[in-house]
């Protein structure tokens, strides 16, 4: 067999993707050439995808450590206590390249990985989230991907039988050649019956259990290492097709095999399929593995120890078993009919051993493979255009009518209702959900417990291009905003950073200050960093995306009855803006929609502020003082309050009304700033809800009451806005069908 | 009322009607995997939603043809009821235990969204406690509901009652607007002969408890309750 | 043996997938198709004595599981042995 494998050469290692440092680094390691077989490990293990090569050195400063931390990053999802013997996994993870190529399964098979991210945990899945990023869907080609992307989420999740709790869409030129796809998972575990990804116990049996593996997506984990050229088309028979069937079996299966205590570790197959797990599992647990491929189920004819072993077929499982035990394992499958076949076992050598038809394919320190990939500190350099981007004042532009801006922004495919795509998911299967799509964040009840889990994933990328720190903390904040606002408190956070090429100074400047603002944030926050994904060379023929960290968050409530919604409810409501007055144009949805510009300063951040106003918010929907709250983010006051008017079941309309000031009126009614929160307050509860405010010692102000069929804005004397909710709340409504449709 | 829950390879809302019955209806509940052919513990058996084998080749074609399936026509001839929800619809059409067939909604999407159906068979075992023309709001989540069946067999559902819901406005009228998929006629569930056997798409177990769905769905529920007589039998119709 | 089955919407029925297939393509420029139903096309490979023992079988397994006798008609190919 090895004999009529290609002699390894430093040009095939190049080829692989694989520098010539690598390579020499390789062979040192080795003390001799790579074989063929071996090669290929070395090239999945050690691409940038899932080596983290340039980012290590940054990710490094994120602070993970947390009262409520089950597991850190590290594993393949991380877990955060809720209390009462339950805990929560939750991971996000990018899947960008493959959608780009096949919309459709690159977004389904995203989002089966993700979900056996989770379960390979021992957590069964009770929710996923998505955020997706395309150019502007007046292009016909975005249409199409957008289109797809939705379509494989849907079939996936729906057949799986997990509910879509929230995710966000969003548009800019700059995901023309890389739209992104974010996929987030969170599942329930009890505290003690969770699994680890270790292959312990030497001469433990390990089983290969699932689908069959074929050819799919061999050097997947290379193509996201990456960038698009011309030939991106050409690649279309790398990437995976997955079967949402075979994975709910899978679930099944495995927590059901989970049960019976006989599994030890566990690990899903995912990028680099069996090179990955098998040099992962042992790693951890300082052990090492020898595998028989020829044993391994094939649904090809003809495969070699390469292909074999680089696959990324899906719906597939490491297990190891303790030894003795195996016909309860064998059993489960069986039953799910799913095959479970023993491929080997662990051993004590710390060295992956292959073999195929008897003989030695592959031969390697399995930490050579998982852990000694180098760790880059490459240039970083703030890109010559930041300064530009800075000094640019929106306020030499002239402003737009109040009115007619208002309505371009509610109506716009950015800000305008998703229902388009969320109506395509399954959002209440489990009978869990409290809250669906449409409010700041999902929320879960635990049954049994009386608790609620609230989740969200949010970014804003023209913030981070802006300001890299500044606009990642913001994310951060935001995202931490979304739960308050929902009544949670925030646990944890897993994060996926998108971002072009690592090996551009001005990139890895962006990369680097993104992290440093992600961790200023948490710390200030108080919430840990449990996991996350990091996928670089997101660009095509030199045009990178915009930096993009999307965070995903999840946060308990101790009294599910105490949630929030972010809509109006009732004529005579009072409406109050908790936090700071200082918002700005720069980076803002209105400089876009009216404008098309991305420039600008960002509003300050202080994030003890922010800290204090999520706490107020808190503390108010605790004490039942608000029947609504919503985050003022994107768009700005004017546009936050049009939504609490017309995102709910039953529109109601508002009138505000706003100081006059010498700031100008669109800077007042669309500036953004963050720790804001519009909420709405009885009458009855004015009183002990502005005590309350008082207490926390936070920015806020009355700005005006629910009610009537209009909303109305004024300043001082002056009506800036006057629209019936009708109108306001048929834009809204039709904004994003009709520009993707 | 016994319950038994039936479970294929890819059914997932069987764990909702089993938490439905035994929680909020308090009702003996046991799950059934699909190659059991003994029903004999059971009064009442239900085909939960989900995408049993995939929903490959068709919606529901190769559930319908396993044991379980197989062994309902005996037990609805010894008095059992069988409720179909969704996926559970379509295994029943599959199965022929109801006429007709479910099809690709109109929009060849999948759709996940409330509707309002109105009872139009307030006799049934399923409808008992609910009034004629009483509209029920229950979640539907599907791809293929769009109900089908040709000339006659439209004639004969109709003469003989055997329409239970159809689609509606919340003040009850039938529209096009209201229908989510296209069903002939607005159908959005039908019965047998015996009204013993009912299919429908919308989820009613998730509209049985007020914080996640409303409670409309219960209806059906209390229904089957107050169809079951002391001696053990059902009252028909 | 090999054989070729075609699962088709019987006539009448309203192909939703096929009107939505045929307006695409009239957005692509191909103006002139008149109609255009979306059917699906089995390839089964199976031991059998002779063609016509395979015919029966296959109509056999089309009327138990590969069509819906309600929606759909079918059509069975035994192909040529090469």
């Amino acid at each position: 067999m090895t004999g009529a494998e290609p002699k390894v050469t430093k040009e095939l290692a190049l080829s692989h993707g694989l520098t010539a440092e690598e390579y020499d680094r390789i062979i040192r390691r080795l003390g001799r050439e790579p074989r063929f077989t071996e090669l290929g490990l070395f090239s999945a293990l050690w691409s940038e995808h899932c080596a983290y090569k340039h980012s290590r050195v940054f990710l490094r400063d994120l602070p993970t450590q947390g009262p409520q931390v089950l597991q850190g990053p590290g594993e393949n999802a991380g877990i955060v206590d809720l209390g009462g013997g339950l805990a929560l996994a939750f991971k996000i993870e990018s899947h960008n390249h493959p959608s780009f190529i096949e919309p459709f399964q690159g977004a389904a098979t995203g989002v089966g990985g993700i979900l056996r991210d989770i379960f390979t945990m021992g957590a069964r899945p009770i929710a996923i989230l998505d955020s997706l990023r395309f150019a502007p869907p007046d292009d016909a080609k975005a249409r199409r991907l957008l289109e797809g992307v939705v379509s494989g989420i849907s079939w996936y999740g729906n057949c799986f039988g997990v509910p879509n709790l929230g995710g966000e869409v969003a548009f800019a030129p700059e995901y023309a050649g890389n739209p992104l796809v974010n996929a987030m998972a969170v599942g329930l575990v009890p505290t003690d019956r969770i699994f680890r990804a270790r292959a312990e116990g030497v001469g433990n049996p390990v089983f290969y259990v699932g689908a069959k593996t074929g050819r799919d997506g061999i050097h997947g984990a290379t193509m996201a290492s990456a960038t698009f050229d011309e030939g991106a088309a050409e690649r279309r028979p790398t990437v995976q097709v997955g079967d949402p069937f075979t994975e709910k079996l899978l679930l099944e299966a495995c927590l059901e095999a989970m049960a019976t205590g006989a599994i030890v570790g566990i690990q899903d197959m995912g990028a680099a399929g069996l090179a990955c797990a098998c040099s992962e599992m042992p790693a951890r647990a300082g052990t090492g593995m020898e595998v028989d491929l020829d044993r391994v189920p094939q649904r090809d004819r003809g495969m070699t120890p390469y292909e074999i072993m680089l696959s990324e077929s899906q719906e597939r499982m490491l297990l190891v078993c303790s030894r003795g035990r195996e016909a309860e394992i064998r059993a489960v499958f069986a039953k799910w009919e799913l095959d479970a076949v023993e491929i080997g076992r662990v051993t004590g050598d710390g060295i992956l051993r292959a073999r195929m038809h008897g003989e030695i394919v592959a031969e390697v320190p399995v930490k050579a493979l998982a852990d000694e990939a180098p760790v880059y500190e490459k240039p970083t350099a703030r890109p010559d255009w930041q300064d530009a981007l800075e000094a640019f004042d929106p306020l030499t532009l002239p402003a737009v009518a109040p009115e007619r801006a208002l309505l371009a922004l509610v109506g716009s495919p950015a800000l305008a209702s998703k229902l388009w795509v969320y109506r395509q998911y399954d959002t209440q299967v489990g009978i869990n959900t409290l809250v669906v799509p449409g409010s700041d964040a999902g929320i879960l009840r635990i049954k049994g417990t009386g608790k609620a889990v609230a989740v969200t994933a949010d970014g804003n990328a023209r913030q981070v291009y802006l300001d890299p720190r500044r606009g990642a903390a913001m994310a951060v904040a935001e995202a931490a905003r979304n739960l308050a606002v929902s009544g949670a408190r925030p646990l944890g956070l897993t994060d996926c950073l998108n971002f072009g090429s690592p090996e551009r100074p001005e990139i890895l400047w962006q990369f680097k200050e993104a992290v440093g603002g992600i961790g200023d944030a948490c710390r200030a926050l108080e919430i840990p960093v449990v996991g996350g994904n990091v996928s670089f060379y997101n660009e095509t023929l030199g045009q990178a995306i915009l930096p993009t960290p999307v965070i995903g968050m999840a946060g308990l409530l101790e009294d599910a009855e105490a949630r929030c919604t972010q809509w109006f409810e009732e004529a005579g409501d009072r409406i109050a803006l908790i936090g700071p007055d200082a918002v700005s144009l720069g980076g803002s949805e209105y400089l876009w929609a009216l404008h098309r510009r991305v420039a600008g300063r960002l509003a300050p951040l202080d994030l003890d502020v922010e800290r204090a106003v999520q706490g107020a918010c808190r503390a108010a929907i605790e004490g039942r003082l608000v029947r609504s709250a919503h985050d003022c983010a994107e768009g700005g006051l004017a546009v936050t309050v049009a939504e609490c008017c017309v995102s709910g079941p039953t529109p109601l309309g508002a009138v505000l009304e706003l100081p006059a000031g010498g700031d100008r009126d669109d800077l007042a009614l669309f500036g953004e700033g963050p720790s804001r929160i519009v909420v709405s307050v009885p009458a009855s509860a004015a009183r002990a809800f502005e005590a309350l405010v008082r207490e926390f010692a936070v920015p806020w102000r009355w700005i005006g009451r629910v009610g009537g069929d209009r909303l109305v804005v004024r300043r001082g004397e002056t009506p800036l806005v006057d629209l019936t909710v009708e109108q306001l709340g048929h834009e809204w409504r039709s904004g994003f069908a009709r520009s993707v449709a | 009322m016994r319950f038994g829950v039936v479970v294929f390879p890819g059914t997932w809302s069987d764990c909702d009607f089993h938490y439905v019955i035994s929680e909020v209806l308090r009702q003996p509940v046991s799950y059934i995997w699909h190659r059991e052919a003994n029903l004999s513990g059971y009064d009442c058996v239900v085909l939960p939603g989900g995408f049993s084998y995939g929903d490959y080749l068709r919606a529901g074609a190769v559930a319908g043809r396993s044991p379980v399936v197989e062994a309902l026509p005996e037990f609805v001839a010894r008095g059992g009821l069988v409720l179909g929800s969704c996926n559970g619809f379509q295994i029943l059409c599959e199965s022929r235990l109801l006429p007709g067939a479910l099809t690709r909604n109109d929009s060849l999407q999948y759709r996940c969204q409330f509707v309002h159906v109105r009872v139009d068979n307030a006799e049934t075992a399923f409808t008992r406690a609910t009034r004629p023309g009483q509209v029920l709001k229950m979640p539907i989540s599907h791809g293929e509901g769009k109900y089908y069946c040709d000339g006659p067999t439209l004639r004969s559902l109709k003469e003989k009652s055997q329409v239970v819901f159809r689609y509606c406005e919340e003040d009850g009228r039938l529209t096009k607007d209201a229908n989510p998929n296209g069903s002939l006629d607005n159908i959005a569930g039908v019965v047998n002969e015996e009204g013993t056997v009912l299919g429908l798409m919308p989820h009613p177990e998730r509209a049985a408890e007020k914080a996640v769905g409303g409670i409309d769905g219960l209806a059906i529920f209390h229904s089957l309750l107050a169809s079951l007589v002391e001696d053990g039998t059902f009252l028909k119709r | 043996m090999k054989a070729r089955v075609l699962v088709r919407l019987k006539p009448g029925i309203l192909d939703v997938q096929g009107t939505s297939v045929k307006r695409a393509l009239e957005g692509l420029g191909f103006g002139e198709v008149r109609d255009l139903r979306v059917g699906k096309v089995l390839e089964v490979e199976l031991d059998a004595p002779d063609s016509a023992r395979a015919r029966g079988r296959i109509e056999e397994m089309c009327a138990r599981l590969l069509a819906n006798p309600v929606t759909e008609d079918f059509t069975v190919e035994i192909l040529p042995e090469n």
